[in-house]
């Protein structure tokens, strides 16, 4: 439909907004789902920093980032914390969005909540900012929890580099559950039936979390072949696998807190011998450099979610109201 | 001219679901818009609210275009969709304060109004348990006391009596007839014809996505069945006596059903028939004057459109 200047809708589409994102964080937090997630929070956080802790007693040499260590230590029948996290934070985002706007066709509450003066705008973006806030909230209470718990097995206080790269973390994890919440949200309006949502969302973290890897070597090989005789082709195979392996969330988040949780972590992808000429390995990285090498996966990160709200909105513009 | 449409249509694909309405709906009215399931009732009154985008024609709201200003039309428009759900966890009253916020009122007026519809509705005493435990006449009471939270000049209900049991159907008509002595203009959609005749001023007729009748209930029963007085007489023996009353100048149609004979006349014929039926020797049994019902009136024009056919 052409939109002439004189014909633009009136009014905001922030209308409303508020009413839906207080209306679905109360939800949320008082739901039955939100109970399982808590409990989840607490054996993750305990068994954390019980893995992190008994490694580092271990250790006897000197770490400037001990706390870092906490996040990333793993005590061999636990996983660790962020292993944790990349596993556990897809599922909670999809717990919360995947029944978002098929359960409000299934209550028959759609076409009432939308005969109120707001736009659908207000509808979408009150329950992905909810959505969003709730994970911050699992989070950051996630988060407090091992740091507390860190600071009472380990007696060492974190130093000002250290809060800064875990806040980052954070940040980090936020834009990753951000994208599982685009995904569940997407199919919360693509599919009427809420159990078909939430198993087409899983089906989607399961190919990423464990097909993908197999996929993106066979890609690789097939668009770049490996020449014996022709040494380069190696590295333009492993360039190959590390672009289409980066298609996926799981890996670009995997990537993001790999050099933002490890300082020595100084390039991602294949290094050939002469770029490490003069590199003093093993020396940390200043926040700033490593921030900029995270740069690119972190942003790719948050460009995905609004890709998939920007989806969403499309889809759900055009949806009828009537069942 | 509260509302108002013109060459109105929609079409789903090759589905026409509405096609060319003109609508005029005056003030303080009580519009019926009525006709089977399927007929483009519950469409037109989407496009009306703006839920969905008409495919040609234009429709007006209070003089608002429900595309380009929905905000300001929904703001004194208040809908209650066919089949209305809540949310069931929540109690009536915070599904009702729910409703308030999105339409941007202030607490304490919110919480004034709320305590005052619901009142008015009869749910006081369960405002604060959850709506799961309502039945669904409750439901209804719960749905319309959210329309008059935002205090309306213009109440649209789609079919506000499905599913509920006689009396509480009756009971909820009243309660829309009470709307209009408010002033508050009432358009109901409904495919009970016979349950919401009584309570429009003015009907609609809808066929296939087309409005077919327009007008008060009488007229319509005057234009389609011919006349308005309908009578119902028991006699015997019956023999010879159809003729006779067929023959009477007022007297339209005659015939036979369960052993009755049923009149059709331009006037109220009573007496005139009983002398016929007794000047014919036979016993009169009863005789009674009947109202004409939509259902009728419907079926019947349906029935002369096919013969035309």
């Amino acid at each position: 439909m052409q939109l002439s200047a004189g014909a633009r809708r009136e009014g905001s589409p922030w209308t409303g907004v508020w009413a839906v994102f207080l209306k679905e964080v109360a939800d949320h937090l008082s739901s039955t789902r939100m109970r399982i997630l808590e409990v989840l929070i607490l054996l993750s956080a305990v068994g954390a920093v019980y893995a992190g802790a008994r490694t580092l007693q271990q250790t006897v040499s000197e770490d400037p980032f001990l706390l870092l260590q906490v996040f990333t230590a793993a005590q061999d029948p636990l996983p660790s914390f962020v292993a944790f996290l990349s596993f556990f934070l897809p599922l909670a985002a999809i717990a919360l969005g995947f029944d978002a706007i098929n359960s409000e066709y299934n209550r028959n509450t759609l076409s009432r909540v939308l005969a109120q003066p707001i736009y659908r705008d207000a509808l979408l973006w009150g329950k992905f900012l909810a959505g969003l806030a709730t994970l911050a909230l699992i989070l950051l209470a996630l988060f407090l929890l091992v740091v507390g718990l860190s600071l009472i097995f380990l007696g060492v206080p974190p130093n000002t580099e250290e809060v800064a790269r875990a806040l980052l973390f954070l940040l980090a994890t936020l834009a990753y559950a951000g994208v599982w919440l685009g995904i569940a949200l997407l199919f919360s309006v693509l599919f009427r039936s809420a159990a078909t949502s939430a198993l087409a969302a899983i089906a989607v973290w399961l190919f990423f979390a464990l097909f993908w890897g197999i996929i993106a070597q066979l890609l690789a090989q097939a668009v770049s072949p490996y020449d014996p005789f022709r040494p380069e082709s190696e590295l333009r195979q492993a360039e190959a696998l590390v672009a289409f392996s980066r298609v996926s969330p799981n890996t670009l988040y995997a990537e993001a807190i790999q050099v933002l949780l490890n300082p020595a972590v100084r390039s991602l992808g294949p290094v050939l011998i002469t770029q490490l000429q003069g590199a003093l390995l093993g020396s940390p990285l200043p926040l700033g450099q490593s921030l900029l090498l995270a740069w690119p996966q972190l942003t790719g990160l948050i460009a995905l979610t609004l890709l998939l709200f920007a989806l969403t909105y499309v889809l759900f513009q055009r949806r009828e109201v009537r069942a | 001219m509260v509302i108002e449409t013109q060459g109105l249509s929609k079409r789903y694909g090759k589905v026409v679901a509405v096609e060319d309405l003109n609508l005029r709906i005056e003030a303080g009215e009580v519009y019926g818009l009525l006709g089977p399931n399927g007929s483009g009732k519950t469409t037109t009154i989407l496009m009306m609210l703006g839920l969905t985008e008409p495919s040609g024609g234009t429709v007006r709201v209070l003089g608002l275009d429900p595309v380009r200003e929905p905000l300001s039309l929904k703001k004194q428009v208040g809908y209650l969709p066919d089949s209305v759900g809540f949310y069931s966890e929540m109690t009536a009253w915070e599904n009702l304060a729910y409703i308030a916020r999105l339409n941007g009122l202030p607490r304490a007026e919110a919480e004034a109004r709320i305590a005052r519809v619901l009142e008015r509705m009869g749910l006081a005493e369960v405002a604060h348990r959850p709506v799961s435990a309502f039945s669904r006449g409750m439901r209804q009471r719960l749905g319309l006391a959210e329309v008059l939270l935002k205090e309306p000049k213009v109440v649209i209900l789609d079919e506000p009596t499905l599913g509920l049991d006689p009396e509480a159907a009756q009971a909820f008509l009243q309660m829309i007839q009470g709307l209009k002595a408010e002033g508050i203009t009432v358009l109901l959609s409904s495919h009970l014809l016979h349950q919401v005749q009584a309570i429009c001023d003015r009907v609609g007729l809808f066929h296939k996505g087309r409005l077919v009748l327009e007008g008060r209930v009488e007229e319509l029963a005057q234009r389609v069945l011919g006349g308005a007085y309908r009578i119902r007489l028991g006699a015997s023996p019956l023999e010879g006596l159809q003729a006779r009353l067929q023959a009477l100048p007022e007297v339209s149609r005659v015939s036979l059903e369960d052993g009755e004979v049923r009149l059709e006349a331009t006037q109220d014929v009573r007496p005139l028939v009983a002398r016929t039926v007794l000047e014919a020797g036979a016993a009169l049994h009863s005789l009674a004057l009947e109202k004409p019902s939509l259902d009728e009136v419907y079926a019947r024009y349906f029935q002369e459109v096919r013969h035309a056919a």
